[in-house]
Order: C-alpha cells, then sequence, then structure tokens
C-alpha cells in the first residue's frame, strides 16, 4: 500500500493540474472558419476524430456540429471530409 | 588466525561450491570466511580456482591471490601440466590432493618451508557411491571432508551440517555419505 | 538473532530486497549484477516474493519502468552496473528531479572502451550529480544492511530522493560471506507502508513534468539540495534505529577506525578500505600514529563530519578508485572542496588514484603508500599537496 504524505518544507513539485479552457477560449486566435453542410454530412465521424482540440461533435440527427468557442481554424476536418460538406471561409465572413 | 585456502581444479567441478559450503561450516563455529570463484570468465573443464578465507575475526582484505596455507587439489591431472606449481603453499601449510597416487612429483608443487602433503580418492568414493552429474564425478564435497581430516580447520560435523544446508536433505544425504568416506580415508603422504 | 547464511555480496541485496516487499521490479542482466536480479526471479518463482518482475530490452526501459511504477504508488527495485548505469543515466537525474523514492543497487565494474567486467568506483562516482543520495558496502553484511535501509531514507517524508546502494563487482557481489538476516515481520514494521509526495493512480488528472518556467524550476532543484541536506539526519536516524532493533549500527555517514589521536588519517570507500585497515594495524604496531576513515554515503557528501574527524590532523591521504579525467580522484575533489567551507589552512594532503578497472590492490601496497606519505611528512621533504596515480604490479 501506499500513503500520499507532503514533504515537511512544501516543496515545489513538477506537478500540473489542468484547468479547463486555461489558454483562454482559443476561437479567438482563428482566422478561418469551417462551415458544415449538414446534407451533404454522411455522419461519417472522420472530422471529429481527426479535430486536434476536440470542437467537432457529430450527432446523427444534427450531423457535425462545430464548438466555436476552441475552433482554431486548422481546416483539418475540411481535408478529410470524404463528402466535401466542410467548407472553410474567412473568419470575418468576407 | 586467517587461513587462506585455494581449491584447483576445473570449471564445473564445484570448487566455488566447496569455498561456499566451507564459509557456512565456519559460520555454525561462529567463525567468518569469505568464499569466492576466479574474478572472471571460466569455462566448463579449463583449469581454474576458487578461493576461501577463514578467520576468527571479520576479515578485512579482499580479492584473489595465489599463495594459500591450504591448497586443495580437485583434479590430479592439474599436477603433470604445471598448473599446481603456479600457486604456493606457505610454510606449516597443507596440500590436499584428490588422487590414487602415493606420491607426487616434488617438482610440480610450489612451496614456501615446511608443507604436509595429504591424499584421498574422492573420485574413486564419489563413482562408487554414484555421486555423478553429466558424466563427471562430484569430488568437491568429499574433498572438504579430506580438508576437515587432514588440517581440522572446522569440524566434519559441521561441514556435514552446511552440506545439508546447501543441497537439501535429499541430494544432501549423498554428498555426506562421500564426505564421510573421505574424513576417513584421507591418508598423511608426506612432508614436503 | 536472526539466522546466519553465506551469502554473495549480491545474493545478501536480493535478500534484502525480499525483506523490503516491493511491487515491481524491472530489470536488465549485466555483469556483475545479473546473479541479483537472477535470484529476485527465483525467490519470484518460489512464490517467497510477491514482486512482479518486468523483464525489459534495455536498462534505460528498466529505470523508466520502475519509474513509472513507482509514480503510480509502487516500491520498486533494480539493479545495473557500469554501461548499464550510463545507458539509463538520463533516467537517473529524472528519478530524482520527480522526487520519486527508488531504491537501486549498484555493482561496480569500470566503464568501457576496452570491454573489461572487473570492478572500479568509476560508474558509481559518475552519478554524483544526480541528486540520488548514495551509499557504499565494504562487505555482504553491509550490502544488505544498506539496501534495506535505503527503503527507509528514501520513503522518507524530509528526504524523498532515490536511493543507490553500490558494492564492487566480484569482490563483494561475487564473494561469500557470512550474513545475518534479521526478522522479516520485524523488519515490515519498521520500513513501514510507503510514502511519496504524490501518486498518479488515475484517480485524479494530472502532469507530470510539464513546461516549467525558470523561476519554478529553480525552487524545484533548490528543494532537492535541502532534501539532501535533510538526509545526512535521516541517515544517521535511521542508523541508530537499525542498530536497536537489529543489533549492528555503523555510525553514519563515515566510519571510523583509529582515528581518535590519528595525526595522520586514510580516507577511502568500499572493499579495500579492509585491506587499508590492515596496513593501518601494522603502521600502528611500528608506531605511526595513523587512522583509516571510511565514507559510507557519498551523497549527501558528509564534509562536516569528516572535517570533525580530521581537523587536528598533520596529513591526509585520499584513495580514489576512479578518475575525472583531466582533474583528480572524485572524492578527493570533493572532499577539498568541502573542506575549504570549513577552514583556510588544510593539513597536508595526497590524492592517491589506484586500483582502476580491478587491478588489485592489497594491504602491502596500502603500507608502502602510507609508509612513504608519513615518512616524508615527518621529515619535512614533503613540500606541498601531490597527486599520484599508482599503478600496482606485481
Amino acid at each position: 500500500m501506499v500513503k500520499v504524505v507532503k514533504p515537511p518544507r512544501n516543496d515545489k513539485l513538477p506537478l500540473t493540474r489542468p484547468v479547463i479552457g486555461v489558454a483562454g477560449k482559443t476561437g479567438l486566435w482563428r482566422n478561418m472558419k469551417p462551415l458544415v453542410n449538414n446534407v451533404k454530412c454522411t455522419r461519417c465521424y472522420q472530422c471529429e476524430i481527426y479535430c486536434p482540440v476536440n470542437a467537432i461533435n457529430v450527432e446523427p440527427e444534427t450531423g457535425a456540429m462545430i464548438n466555436y468557442d476552441y475552433c482554431k481554424g486548422c481546416g483539418l476536418c475540411m481535408d478529410v471530409c470524404p463528402s466535401g460538406a466542410i467548407t472553410m471561409i474567412p473568419e470575418t465572413g468576407e | 588466525m586467517l587461513y587462506e585456502i585455494i581449491f584447483l581444479g576445473r570449471g564445473g567441478q564445484g570448487g566455488v561450491t566447496a569455498s561456499n559450503i566451507l564459509v557456512q561450516a565456519a559460520i555454525y563455529e561462529n567463525k567468518y570466511g569469505q568464499g569466492f570463484p576466479f574474478f572472471g570468465a571460466e569455462r566448463r573443464g579449463a583449469p581454474v580456482a576458487a578461493y576461501a578465507r577463514i578467520s576468527d575475526k571479520p576479515i578485512l582484505r579482499h580479492g584473489m591471490f595465489n599463495e594459500a596455507d591450504i591448497l586443495v587439489i580437485l583434479d590430479d591431472s592439474l599436477i603433470k601440466l604445471g598448473i599446481v606449481k603456479k600457486y604456493t603453499v606457505r610454510d606449516n601449510g597443507t596440500l590436499i590432493i584428490n588422487t590414487p597416487e602415493k606420491t607426487i612429483p616434488r617438482d610440480q608443487v610450489s612451496t614456501r618451508g615446511k608443507v604436509n602433503v595429504y591424499a584421498v580418492n574422492a573420485t574413486m568414493i564419489a563413482r562408487e557411491l554414484g555421486l555423478i552429474v553429466a558424466g563427471w564425478p562430484l569430488v568437491n564435497t568429499p574433498m572438504l571432508g579430506a580438508l576437515s581430516a587432514a588440517t581440522r580447520l572446522v569440524s566434519l560435523e559441521n561441514i556435514e551440517k552446511a552440506t545439508l544446508y546447501y543441497f537439501g536433505s535429499k541430494l544432501g544425504a549423498k554428498n555426506v555419505e562421500a564426505i564421510k568416506r573421505a574424513y576417513m580415508e584421507t591418508m598423511y603422504l608426506s612432508e614436503v | 538473532m536472526g539466522l546466519r547464511v553465506a551469502l554473495t555480496g549480491n545474493h545478501a541485496v536480493a535478500y534484502a530486497v525480499k525483506l523490503a516487499d516491493p511491487d515491481v521490479i524491472a530489470a536488465y542482466p549485466i555483469t556483475p549484477q545479473t546473479s541479483i536480479v537472477e535470484k529476485l526471479a527465483e525467490l519470484i518463482d518460489k512464490g517467497e516474493l510477491r514482486a512482479r518482475m518486468i523483464r525489459v530490452e534495455s536498462e534505460h526501459s528498466a529505470l523508466a519502468a520502475c519509474f513509472g511504477a513507482a509514480v503510480a504508488g509502487a516500491r520498486t527495485f533494480t539493479a545495473t552496473s557500469s554501461q548499464g548505469l550510463l545507458y539509463m543515466h538520463e533516467f537517473v537525474h529524472w528519478v530524482s528531479r520527480a522526487r520519486i523514492p527508488v531504491v537501486m543497487a549498484i555493482v561496480s565494474r569500470t566503464i568501457n572502451t576496452p570491454w573489461n567486467i572487473w570492478p572500479d568506483h568509476s560508474d558509481f562516482v559518475d552519478q554524483r550529480d544526480a541528486g540520488w543520495v548514495m551509499s557504499y558496502a565494504m562487505d555482504s553484511q553491509e550490502a544488505f544492511d544498506l539496501t534495506l535501509q535505503a527503503f527507509k531514507v528514501s520513503e522518507d517524508p524530509s528526504v524523498y530522493l532515490p536511493v543507490m546502494v553500490g558494492l564492487e563487482g566480484f569482490i563483494i557481489g561475487h564473494t561469500a560471506m557470512p550474513v545475518e538476516i534479521p526478522d522479516e515481520n520485524i523488519v515490515k514494521e519498521w520500513l513501514g507502508e510507503r510514502r511519496q509526495p504524490y501518486v498518479i493512480d488515475g484517480s485524479e488528472p494530472l502532469g507530470l513534468g510539464g513546461l516549467t518556467f525558470p523561476e519554478d524550476t529553480e525552487d524545484m532543484f533548490y528543494h532537492i539540495q535541502e532534501a539532501m541536506n535533510n538526509a545526512k539526519n535521516v541517515i544517521k536516524k535511521v542508523d541508530e534505529e537499525y542498530g536497536k532493533l537489529f543489533g549492528r549500527k555503523y555510525g553514519g555517514l563515515v566510519s571510523c577506525y583509529n582515528c581518535i589521536d590519528a595525526k595522520y588519517i586514510a580516507i577511502s570507500m568500499g572493499a579495500w578500505s579492509g585491506d587499508l585497515v590492515e596496513a593501518v594495524d601494522k603502521l600502528r604496531e611500528e608506531g605511526y600514529p595513523v587512522g583509516a576513515l571510511r565514507i559510507r554515503y557519498y551523497r549527501p557528501f558528509p564534509a562536516e563530519d569528516i572535517w570533525e574527524i580530521v581537523r587536528n590532523a598533520k596529513g591526509i591521504v585520499v584513495f580514489d578508485r576512479a578518475i575525472s579525467f583531466g582533474a583528480w580522484g572524485q572524492i578527493y575533489t570533493d572532499l577539498v572542496a568541502g573542506f575549504s567551507l570549513y577552514t583556510n589552512k588544510l593539513p597536508q594532503m595526497a590524492n592517491i588514484v589506484a586500483g582502476i578497472a580491478g587491478v588489485n590492490v592489497i594491504s602491502e601496497d596500502f603500507y608502502g603508500i602510507l609508509k612513504s606519505f608519513i615518512d616524508k611528512s615527518e621529515s619535512g621533504t614533503l613540500e606541498r599537496n601531490y597527486f599520484a596515480w599508482i599503478k600496482v604490479r606485481r
């Protein structure tokens, strides 16, 4: 058995605990934005698997749903989508 | 008192085992000991030495040596090969040989001062008792009986006890028989 | 009084590990360490040791596996020598800087090139900067005791540093000597359950060793230095407790022989300290006022303890069984640096490097070297401190 006992002088240890959104809402970093065509989307889940920041959730009814709070606009989802359901547009909509 | 002992034999004959059993026997007599192999690679069949030190005080020195108070020859074929004379027996020391011969070639042995020579045919004892492993007669344990008979360094009883501890009661019992016989049959040959 | 058995240094370490009841052992064989792990594997096979053994493909993986298991809360052990130790060198630093208690046995063997299996201290002292507590044995019994005490020292919350126990390959590792094995129930109660500063066991998300800015990192390393200082007291306390419970006390970080009224003191570490004591005895019979001081713990370096003993000596000879190429013996270097913090006036000193790569040095050699030093010092012909690498040949 093992017991966790803190060192007496409160020595600094090389540990980190995860905090949600510690870098802030990374969606603010975007300058390109993905748009999903719900009709073309076949719910294949490739975009959800490959999104590097876990910002896509695929549901059977809604298709691919992008969390724009954290999507950084890298465009991988568009690259892996086999049905061309995702397009990247400039962030400002222009 | 500090005795330095060399077991000279061939790789696989059990010289190291003999030195370890000797140390265990010394422990039973509240003595101190060191037992160790040649420091390096060994090959089955090649001439090799094993070492032991026995003392009534903690032993401070370490490492191999080639001068001994007691030299035990497990394999007498090493004599005429000139291997035995590479090791020197000290004044008042003892040379114990596993051999059926009653004399030894004086020029094949290196001594300082007066040395007592003993012999026993441990090979024949091992064969007669069926103590054979991989074709080799087990002479290391009976030679410990011979060592006890010739020098009284440790008692026969403690050699037997250490052998039983080392080998367990079944295999140990056969070894103990051989040890007893060698103890009885060890003969003083001469002084050189 | 426990059971007294003839055990090689390596097997003594294995039996001490058995009594410490580790959870995980990960190791890779190398001459002259292999019989430690072989014996542990045999004990596991016989059901006498419940540890899980991981047969890894290299020493780097061995320490990494021990580290991973230790972080998850396991008491772990590994053993290595020479090239194997150098192969895991990265992880040697990793473990101490993570403040995770681990125990490792180093069966000393010199460092290649060329291929050489014989002992000196070079592999051991090569790790001196990493932050491990380091101890060195002089015989099988001490190898046993130091290994058992290593678990107690490393898991002490005011230390929380891994410990390596050294012993010379062949000279101690392969040499059977009497070892008394204490009662395992008393040991179990004395060692207690394992303590460590944190555990990563899946119960909460934790990151270990992430990118850390300079100031925080320096704080962490500063605390390691403080832990090393605490270790000195913990080591002495453990030595006392062990003495009371099991009847063997060694005197702390260093061990002194005939030092009290000695005008000249010889300092050494490891098995040849015994041969040195034989030489000291002979010199004493001839009227030379000489004593021997043996270093048991090399890290934390016991500079104050040594200075207390030698402060009134006229001359000191430090024997090193290793060399820092381009400089001097490592013990001598640490010793002089330590002394410089206590005095502006050093006694007459000599650093003798010998016994390198397994060359056998016996008491007659120590006798000659010490006699020569003392004679020169007494006759006033020793002008200055000196370094000499003495190649003993027969």
